[in-house]
């Protein structure tokens, strides 16, 4: 089963590169056959191997696939617009496909070399797909994407080395261990036996190498422009999934360390750059002019929460960190189909542009207030429930550090509230082309929302057993 | 298997060598130049790995080196000398700028990564940990590069380099697993093939390929 989630994507891309005028169609397909595999996957008995499916990781295939499908269908619509050529098209719908596959690679493996090269080979269909447009904007982010993440992950390499060095001695014969010496379980259990300062050297290197690729400052600064130049659909997988793998590589990694008792307490590197990174996407929030690159920044300040909740630690503040990954995946890639549309119908992704939406177009325009209002952690949404979890569980640990939390909060949330205003109520701007919101955008936006509300206020038993689980493992 | 002085003194002296073509990187203005250096350090590299495939007696260390001879001694090098040549013959040297303050950074950044690698390192093998020192400063140098220059061409042997002493220190650690070795030499290539593409776009639409271009247009244009 865990293979197949890989393979079909794989056979997916090469279908849509092969047959380019069929190519959305396929892309629908292949992401409908993904989704269907990882919900049979929910029900499955733990796989054991060199892809393993735990409580950690099964949830985050379930939603990556979630995000995928709905991509998919709100694409076909969204690309239509873009004009591509064939090998344009063919190039597009081949590395969405590629990406997915990379991306349930990278969730699935035991191996965390393994799981580097798929998050690698991610990033570049990703860099690929962003510079699609070939606009100067879009030249210009996806070489910084690709330079920053590039030079990212090559320094989590660097901290992957060091591990395996710190392994070494404790593993027995350096030859003949060679294929579980960056296992993820033979790791931990190995961790608790190695040289703590080498464990110190392999965390700082893997937190800065995937903190540059989950969006942590200061290594942000491709994040809001690969989002703002790309197509819209791959600034929604790219905050929906790869910020995920690059979160959970680091999860991986702090869980290692943390084996050791004599290792400084990675949590608290995590929760420093969760912290400033809180802060500082919070207050830029105020001067976005952009909305998709004010989504992208609300996605840092998202992985900076993230980042705090898994530093503070303990089973409550892992199931904060996990509720909010999960959340936040299925809240953000709605807000992007949302405003996708809004810059396709009123003609530009100025924020000056779109305004009054939700009189223009009730349906778009009210599932993108119900977005942003999540996103600035408003009941009903799972971003609130995670957030009140991490908020108690941080009080817990550090409670002088909760007020800054809460500021770092309210500023950000009433930012997004403040451009919720002016996106979405008041007078309508006007529009250029008579284009209406379409089914393919409202189904997966209010799709993405009914769940998220689901996770809230009914979190099925299933789910709720390996967050806890995954949590508990994790601590 | 034992360590003599030996096997301790010739994996000095091939990444040794590596960290030297890196400073050369650091100051070498004209691109051909560059790439020769580029190649000539994967050179070393494969020489680095095929010595310790016979010291450690480990066998897939001999397909290591033989990946890195091929990707990074001959094909990178070879398609990046293509890309040159087809550039007109100005914008094949960059504009000279504050050689001696990157090289003393260069200095800096090598007695850096012996300050953090040689302590933390106290308890591993003695040929690791200096093998270690020497890739982390291969890779501080190739990070020093991407920041100093500003041809795309020059930024990219950066990061080439970069990878180079990721894969020192790999081999050096003798733990890396085979497959992990072949993508991740797969996926340099396929960087290096996507850099190439990205200089190209960049030189069409530019006229330049000096990424400071490219400035005008980052973040909310107005």
């Amino acid at each position: 089963m865990t293979l197949w989630l890989i393979l079909t994507p794989v056979l997916g891309a090469a279908l849509c590169a092969a047959l380019p005028r069929h190519a959305a169609r396929l892309n629908i397909l292949a992401s409908a056959i993904t989704l269907l595999l990882a919900v049979l996957l929910l029900g499955a008995p733990p796989a054991e191997g060199w892809l393993r499916a735990d409580a950690l990781n099964t949830p985050l295939v379930l939603i990556a696939a979630i995000v995928g499908f709905s991509t998919a269908i709100f694409s076909a619509q969204d690309i239509a617009h873009d004009g591509f050529d064939v090998p344009r098209s063919r190039a597009y719908h081949a590395a969405f496909q590629g990406f997915m596959a990379a991306h349930f690679l990278a969730l699935l493996a035991d191996n965390l070399g393994i799981m580097w090269v798929a998050i690698e080979a991610g990033t570049l269909a990703c860099v690929l797909m962003v510079a699609l447009h070939r606009t100067p904007a879009a030249i210009e982010a996806a070489w910084k994407f690709f330079i920053l993440c590039g030079v990212g992950i090559a320094l989590a390499l660097f901290g992957l080395i060091v591990l395996a060095l710190a392994a070494q001695p404790v593993a027995g014969h350096p030859g003949g261990h060679a294929e579980g010496q960056l296992s993820f379980i033979a790791l931990r259990a190995l961790a608790a036996r190695a040289d703590p300062n080498l464990l110190n050297l392999a965390f700082v290197f893997l937190l800065v190498g995937f903190g540059t690729k989950a969006g942590l400052v200061p290594m942000h600064s491709w994040l809001p422009d690969a989002h703002a130049e790309g197509p819209t659909p791959i600034a929604a997988v790219l905050s929906g999934l790869l910020l995920n793998a690059a979160m959970l590589a680091i999860l991986r990694g702090k869980s290692i360390v943390a084996a050791h008792p004599d290792t400084i307490p990675p949590g608290i590197f995590l929760m420093v750059l969760g912290f400033v990174t809180l802060l500082l996407a919070g207050f830029s929030l105020w001067r976005r002019r952009d909305a998709k690159r004010l989504f992208g920044w609300s996605s840092i300040e998202h992985m900076g929460i993230v980042a705090i909740a898994f530093g503070t630690g303990g089973v409550a503040g892992h199931m904060a960190g996990l509720l909010h990954l999960w959340g936040h995946s299925l809240i953000k890639s709605a807000a992007f189909f949302a405003i996708g549309r809004a810059a396709r119908i009123k003609g530009g992704q100025h924020m000056a542009a779109i305004g009054g939406l939700a009189t223009s177009h009730p349906a778009l325009g009210w599932g993108l207030a119900l977005a942003m209002a999540a996103l600035a952690g408003l009941p009903p949404f799972s971003l609130f429930a995670s957030e009140v979890l991490l908020a108690t569980a941080l009080a817990g640990q550090a409670p002088w550090l909760v007020p800054l939390l809460l500021l770092g909060l309210l500023v950000a949330g009433t930012a997004l509230l403040h451009a919720m205003q002016r996106l979405c109520f008041g007078l309508p701007t006007p529009q250029p082309l008579p284009l209406g919101a379409g089914l393919a955008t409202l189904l997966p936006l209010w799709a993405h929302l009914l769940l998220a509300m689901i996770l809230c206020l009914a979190m099925p038993a299933t789910l709720s057993r390996m967050l806890l689980d995954a949590a508990r493992l994790l601590s | 298997m034992g360590f003599g002085d030996l096997s301790y003194d010739v994996a000095h002296l091939l990444g040794g060598a590596m960290l030297l073509i890196s400073f050369v990187l650091l100051y070498q203005r004209r691109i051909f130049a560059l790439v020769n250096a580029l190649a000539l350090q994967g050179g070393f590299l494969a020489l680095a790995a095929l010595w310790q495939a016979y010291v450690q007696a480990a066998p897939q260390l001999y397909v290591t080196a033989a990946i890195a001879l091929i990707a990074k001694g001959i094909l990178i090098p070879i398609y990046l000398r293509r890309m040159v040549t087809q550039l007109p013959p100005a914008r094949r040297a960059e504009p000279a700028s504050g050689i001696g303050a990157s090289m003393i950074a260069g200095f800096l950044l090598v007695g850096l990564s012996i300050l953090v690698v040689l302590p933390a390192t106290s308890g591993a093998r003695a040929l690791a940990r200096e093998d270690l020192a020497i890739a982390l400063s291969i890779v501080l140098l190739g990070l020093l590069m991407m920041v100093t220059r500003r041809s795309a061409l020059a930024q990219i042997a950066g990061l080439m380099t970069l990878e180079n002493g990721l894969v020192l220190g790999a081999v050096g650690v003798a733990g890396m697993p085979l497959v992990v070795e072949l993508s991740t030499a797969g996926l340099v290539l396929v960087i290096a093939v996507i850099a190439g593409i990205f200089a190209r776009v960049l030189h069409e639409r530019f006229e330049s390929l000096d990424t400071s271009v490219l400035d005008p247009h980052r973040g909310e244009g107005s």
